[in-house]
Formats: C-alpha cells, structure tokens, sequence
C-alpha cells in the first residue's frame, strides 16, 4: 500500500492504496462516488469520464497514484457548476437519457465539448461525442440537447 | 518492467492482463522528457508532449498546420488529454498517427542511454510491429524535426472502421513549397509505417496524372507489402491518391 494525495470534489484525501488501482475503483470503491460508471474498462464506452485537473480523461486509463497531487472531478463534483445546470436540464428537457448507464460520461463530456467549442453545431457534437457509447442508441436526443444547452449558454454569455 | 506516461495504450493492455510487467515506472515526472520548443535546427518536441498539446497549437507550428491536423484525428479528447507522442512511438503500432507523420517529416528521436544519449531516424528507430530499437535501460527523451527551407504544403487521408479507433490506412505527403523533394508515408500497411519512394517521385514531379500516380502506387505497395489483398491495395491506394489530392488543394 501507498499514500496518496487527491484533491476529490474539492475535498483532500490523504489515503493508502494499492499501486494497481485504477482511478475508477478508487472513486467508486474508496469514495463511494458511484455516478462515475464503468463499462468496457479499456478506455472505448467513456461512461466513466472525469476530470483531473480540469481535463476530461477515462477513469479506467488511469491509475490512483498517478493523481497523487492532482484535483479529480466526478459528476458529483458539479452540483452547483452554471455550466452543468444547463446540461442537465437540456437532458432531462430532450429525454436525453433511456437507462441512464452512459449519462454521467455523456454530462461530463458534454460540459467539455461546450467549454473547448462554445454553441457547436449537431455534426461537430456528434464528432466529438463519437468517443461516448450509449447502448440504447439515444444519440440523437443526446446531440439535441447539448446543441440546445450550447444556445442556452451563448445567449447567456450576450454572444 | 514497463515504462508508462500516458498510458492510454498501456492501461488497456493492463486491464485486460495482456501486459503483465512486475514492474510498472512513472515518467510522467520526469522535466527532461518535456523540454520543447525551437531550436536552431528546428523543432524539439519532448516526449511527454500530449497529443492535446498538440492540437491545442501549445507547439511552435513549423509544417503548416500538420501536426496539429494530425493530433486532433487521434481516438478521443479524452485519450488525447493524456496520450503522449513518446508513447506512441516507443508502442510502434503499426497503424499509429505519430510514426507515419514523423517519418513525413523526416524527425529524429533522441534516446536516453545509459552512458548519454543516442538519436536516429524515426524510420529506422521503428522496426517493425510494436518492435523498436529502444534497448531495455533505454527511454525516448523526444523528436528533433528540421525546420523546412520553405513553408511546407501537406495532404493527408486517414481511413478508420471507426472515429478514434486505430486506422485501416493512413497517408501523409508533405512538399516544401520550393520544389525541394516530396516525402510520402504511409500506415497501417505493413509491419510498419514506411516511405514510398515511388510515388514521391511521381509528386515531386508537379503535375502527375492519377494513372501515373496509381502506377507508382502499385509499384510501391508491390515492394513494400508484396502480401496485401486485393481490397488492402484499393484501400491504399485510395488513401494515398487524396492525400496527394488533399495537399494540391491546399
């Protein structure tokens, strides 16, 4: 076992773990933040998307004690984000979500996408989002809504 | 033992118990394989440079906009925030986006030894599939790329079964725009990416017909791949003919 250092959801924890131990069991086996969701743990599906130090990346390609020292953000992480109110209200709004499974990588990259491309078209969406599996295949609503959630935030920014 | 940086090729293998080293080393903080910038040659990319990095522009742009082009069609920006160019080329897979553009580019790795450093060609550094000539107390420190005597025209064409998976066939032409001679590579071919002197020929020469370039092409993956199927070759030759396109229209 190994101490670490991680900053989660704003919080500082300081804990021992195993050398092997992917950032995703650390989150949801050590944290109990179980919105991070595991799918293929081989980097294809994207559910379980984060952010360390504020850039998207697969929970399942990294290990915890590479973030040692690091700021990791899960869905959980953005209750009170302006940016993530307006995604998730798209979401719910354009039924967004079937099974939920793939939702919080979706809301995640989401976010991202809006961030890197302010009010982006459905084709640039959809090219950006081709890294996030939803096996109930609802894209299309999906790609509406952060389309719609992107318009939101320009008229919000007086763009 | 395993090196790991990124880690997006790495993880998957561990995950999935095909790589099981005893060992597992983070360079990830090592300053040494980070230095970037120009130099007078040219361009020094350090090995820990990621492929976001890239295609956010954070790189002196030196080759038109190719390297940027090229990072931002690797898998996802997820992958992208953490996969790193030393990575990719030490894993050597044989349809991966940075050998082939490196190789156009005519880079040079600088290799960590024991006793100093060591540098070479890309193209011979990569011998074959996920084989290099890395030696086991040896690391990738990073890439030194000529600056082009005149501002470099490029094309290229990338064909994947699916967006941010690992290619079917890549192709990259790169030109400097005083007439000097063309480079022309290509991925995803054979055991690893290679030039086609060939076809070059046929570009540089200026205003080559698709008859005459389909012949160099033919003429090329003959040598090169003399194993490729019929659809391998089409599939090739395809990539190669709109990269020369893709740079004519530029």
């Amino acid at each position: 076992m190994t101490s670490v250092a991680v900053t989660v959801n704003g919080a500082r924890l300081v804990t021992d773990i195993e050398p092997r131990e992917s950032l995703a069991d650390f989150l949801r086996e050590r944290c109990r933040l179980t919105a991070t969701h595991l799918g293929c743990e081989q980097g294809a599906c994207g559910a379980c998307t984060v952010l360390v130090d504020g850039r998207v990346t697969r929970s399942c390609l990294r290990l915890a004690i590479m973030c040692d020292g690091k700021s990791v953000q899960t869905l959980e992480g953005f209750a009170d984000d302006r940016i993530m109110e307006v995604v998730r209200r798209h979401f719910h709004a354009c039924h967004a979500l079937q099974c939920g499974f793939c939702t919080p990588g979706m809301l995640v990259t989401a976010r991202d996408i809006l961030l890197r491309l302010p009010s982006p078209e459905a084709q640039a969406v959809r090219h950006e989002l081709s890294g996030q599996i939803c096996r109930c295949t609802g894209y299309a609503n999906i790609i509406t809504a952060i389309v719609a959630a992107g318009q939101e935030l320009r008229r919000g920014n007086g763009g | 033992m395993a090196v790991i940086a990124g880690g997006q090729s790495l993880i998957p293998l561990l995950n999935l118990r095909i790589a099981q080293p005893d060992l597992l080393v983070d360079v990830g903080g090592l300053e040494e394989l980070k230095e970037t910038g120009e130099t007078a040659e040219g361009l020094r990319i350090g090995a820990l440079t990621t492929h976001s990095d890239i295609e956010d522009g954070k790189l002196p742009d030196l080759f038109g906009g190719l390297m940027q082009h090229v990072a931002s069609g690797i898998s996802y920006r997820a992958i992208r925030n953490y996969g790193t160019i030393g990575g990719s080329v030490a894993l050597a897979d044989p349809a991966a986006d940075w050998p082939v553009c490196l190789i156009a580019l005519g880079a040079n790795v600088r290799i960590a030894t024991r006793n100093g450093t060591r540098s070479e060609p890309v193209s011979d550094f990569v011998r074959g599939q996920y084989t290099t000539s890395l030696e086991k107390d040896e690391i990738i420190l990073g890439f030194d790329l000529k600056r082009p005597q005149a501002p470099l025209r490029w094309g290229s064409s990338k064909v994947a079964r699916k967006s941010g998976a690992f290619a079917s066939s890549i192709a990259i032409v790169v030109e400097p725009g005083n007439g000097g001679p063309a480079a022309v590579a290509l991925a995803a071919a054979g055991p690893r990416a290679c030039l086609l002197p060939a076809v070059a020929k046929q570009v540089s020469s200026g205003a080559s017909s698709d008859d005459m370039l389909r012949a160099a092409i033919a003429q090329d993956l003959a040598a090169l791949v003399p194993e490729a199927d019929s659809y391998s070759r089409r599939l090739h030759a395809s990539t190669l003919l709109r990269a020369v396109r893709d740079m004519r229209s530029r």
